[in-house]
């Protein structure tokens, strides 16, 4: 186990650069998840830090040690492939086994290591089958297999769950995280999925266009994004943005568009009149009396909770109710956010203008 | 009227959907789908074949009916030199020949997979050998082997290596390296671009785990390359065996089988009886009997191509 620093770092193919600049700590034994949209540059970060990319700019160090210049095998780390990069021609325990042989390790300890992952993993009656004999979910434990009977410094995930069906995905997700709580081994994982960030990691990382957005807890990531697109990528149903200004004439409220009347708890220092972004997550909105009048589109039940669509001055907005309410299309309600979870953004910059 | 059209109606019914039936049989309609094939393999494989073994039978000459001889060609053959040295010449033609475009297909075939500049023109350039017609290159290889006037005699003079002209295609042991020479010059670049499609289909991201995994260069190819292209090898192999068996326009063209049969393979020998001899009965025999080792090539083929347990079926059981 080791925690890894990346400092700075850049990668350019050619005259185009894709990462500009990123630092992102990483303690012993943290499981942290660069998660960002296709093209963001994540699944990149994460080659450089196997080895398998140049590193332009910047360093890497994995321990103490500085790797930019080390070869992907004496970096001691293992990587879990999107379509597994299962050995064809390799039985499941060859798979597993494959690193430990070409360490001239000894056939009883590379039995022993491949018998005690297998355990860990519950693929021992697999052991003498061909990766086109497993089904996805099997493929995907014998890739974790090959990873751990290693025992590496740091465990590579570059979206490792994208090939299976939606149900073994969430099933994936509990076993990668129990895995983790058991062997506490420093853990690099990229999605593109934000469920499987917020579920679990200790530490999210988002990224947009070769930067870092912003990194922290899932926690601090849903109540406190730092920018517009922090806020729109965390969080399902996505929340909702309303452009209009801040209005101070002793309360403070936001005139949001047509005109429409929406509540901010406190208004940020000298923002009278200025253009801004009103953000609400769809699980703050609430039916009341003093909210603002919004017309039902569709409603949309889940059995647990059901989800309204709604303009909303116009505009559509998404409403997650816990309760049953009698909705139908066509409906008037009175939306209210709850102000005191209301985030404001920069109509500019993107920018969080709220404390 | 309706009482009498009823009964007669009834047999010419149950005859009509007789051949209904037959017309929406399947098997029937594919059958007639499968004739023109059929016809096509029967005239122009089935039948030379059929004809040129039941010639080897025979004592047919060229202008003479033949009448059947049994087994007597073979037995002449059986105890003539010359048949017995075109089939030492055939072997080791081919033996030489095929494991050399192996070896140099394969190292072309990872070269050219490697990333590097030109990379397309390349590939293009090594099928070059391929593209010229047979009789073409056999007639530049056979100016290059020339006693006089050869450019390898001549540079290696100019070299102050050799005083004297090479000859080439006079001498015993040259001529067999000349003609081996020149069917690796042609057969490498089917064997090359062949290997080449195969190498392309292995994912780049085994190697990128086998990296991982602390794989060398050396050992990515022992253990990843060589074993997902074993399939691929057994094929082109087993072609280029074929091919180089029984190959007959470059020898021709080059020397006839000469300098004293020291070139003639069986193909040669049996053009030469059968044709210019007129011996059409001795010829097909030569020419038949190079159907078992033909087999023999194939079923090992046929053994190396089966598949694999790695490859087969994704059922769970």
């Amino acid at each position: 186990m080791s925690s890894v620093q990346i400092r700075d770092v850049r990668k350019s193919f050619g005259n185009f650069e894709v990462l500009h600049g990123v630092t992102i700590p990483i303690e012993d034994g943290q499981f942290v998840v660069l998660v960002g949209p296709s093209g963001c540059g994540k699944s990149t970060l994460l080659r450089m830090l196997a080895g398998l990319e140049n590193i332009t700019s910047g360093t890497i160090s994995i321990g103490d040690r500085v790797v930019n210049n080390v070869q992907p095998k004496e970096r001691d780390i293992a990587m879990v492939f999107q379509n597994y990069a299962l050995y064809p021609h390799m039985t499941v325990a060859d798979n597993m086994g494959f690193s430990l042989k070409l360490r001239n390790a000894g056939s009883d300890e590379i039995n022993k290591r491949v018998k005690r992952a297998a355990e860990i993993l519950a693929l021992s009656p697999l052991l003498d089958r061909y990766p086109r004999q497993l089904s996805g979910g099997q493929r995907q434990r014998v890739a974790m297999g090959r990873a751990i009977v290693r025992d590496p410094q740091v465990f590579l995930f570059d979206e490792p769950l994208s090939n299976l069906d939606a149900k073994l995905r969430v099933a994936m997700r509990t076993e990668i995280k129990e895995l983790h709580q058991r062997l506490k081994t420093t853990t690099v994982y990229v999605t593109h999925d934000q469920i499987e960030a917020m579920t679990m990691a200790d530490k999210i990382v988002v990224m947009h266009d070769g930067i870092v957005e912003q990194m922290g807890t899932p926690l601090e990531l849903y109540d406190k994004p730092e920018n517009q697109f922090v806020a729109g990528f965390i969080g399902s149903p996505a929340m909702n943005f309303l452009k209009g200004h801040v209005r101070v004439n002793g309360v403070a409220t936001f005139e949001g568009p047509n005109g429409v009347k929406l509540p901010l708890k406190t208004a940020p220092a000298a923002s009278d009149g200025r253009p801004a972004v009103y953000g609400v997550r769809p699980e703050h909105f609430t039916i009341a009396d003093d909210g603002a009048e919004a017309e039902i589109i569709v409603v949309e039940p889940t059995g647990s909770e059901t989800q309204v669509f709604a303009k909303l001055g116009g505009e559509q907005v998404v409403a997650v109710f816990r309760e049953r309410h009698q909705f139908n299309p066509g409906d008037k309600v009175r939306l209210k956010p709850d102000p005191s979870l209301v985030h404001l953004f920069d109509d500019a910059t993107g920018k969080r203008m709220n404390a | 009227m309706a009482d009498v059209a009823i009964p007669r109606a009834k047999p010419q019914m149950s005859e009509a959907s007789a051949w209904t039936q037959l017309k929406h049989n399947r098997n029937w309609l594919g059958f007639w789908f499968m004739v023109p094939a059929m016809a096509f393999l029967i005239f122009f494989l089935a039948y030379p074949l059929g004809l040129g073994i039941w010639l080897s039978f025979t004592d047919t000459r060229i202008g003479r009916v033949g009448h059947f001889v049994a087994t007597e060609n073979y037995e002449w053959l059986w105890d003539d030199s010359i048949f017995w040295l075109s089939v030492f010449n055939t072997l080791l033609y081919t033996f030489v020949a095929s494991a050399l475009k192996f070896a140099i297909g394969l190292y072309l075939a990872l070269l050219l997979n490697e990333n590097m500049p030109f990379k397309a023109m390349l590939r293009a350039m090594v099928l070059i050998p391929f593209i010229v017609p047979t009789v073409l290159s056999a007639l530049a290889f056979w100016w290059i082997f020339d006693s006089q006037f050869s450019i390898i005699s001549w540079s290696l003079k100019h070299l102050g290596l050799i005083n004297q002209n090479i000859n080439f295609l006079g001498d015993t042991t040259w001529a067999r390296i000349c003609v081996i020479f020149a069917n690796i010059w042609r057969g490498v670049p089917f064997v090359a671009i062949t290997l080449l499609a195969g190498l392309q289909t292995v994912s780049p991201s085994l190697y990128e785990a086998a990296t991982l995994d602390g794989a060398t260069r050396w050992q990515n190819f022992r253990y990843i390359t060589y074993p997902l292209l074993t399939p691929i090898i057994a094929v082109v192999m087993t072609f280029s065996v074929l091919f180089t068996f029984t190959d007959f326009q470059l020898i021709w063209a080059m020397t006839r089988g000469g300098p004293v049969n020291a070139t003639h393979l069986m193909a040669t020998l049996s053009y030469q009886r059968a044709i210019i001899a007129g011996q059409l009965g001795e010829g097909a025999a030569i020419s038949s009997a190079m159907i078992p080792f033909l087999l023999a090539a194939i079923m090992v083929s046929w053994f190396g191509l089966q598949r694999r347990k790695w490859q087969q079926g994704e059922s769970n059981d």
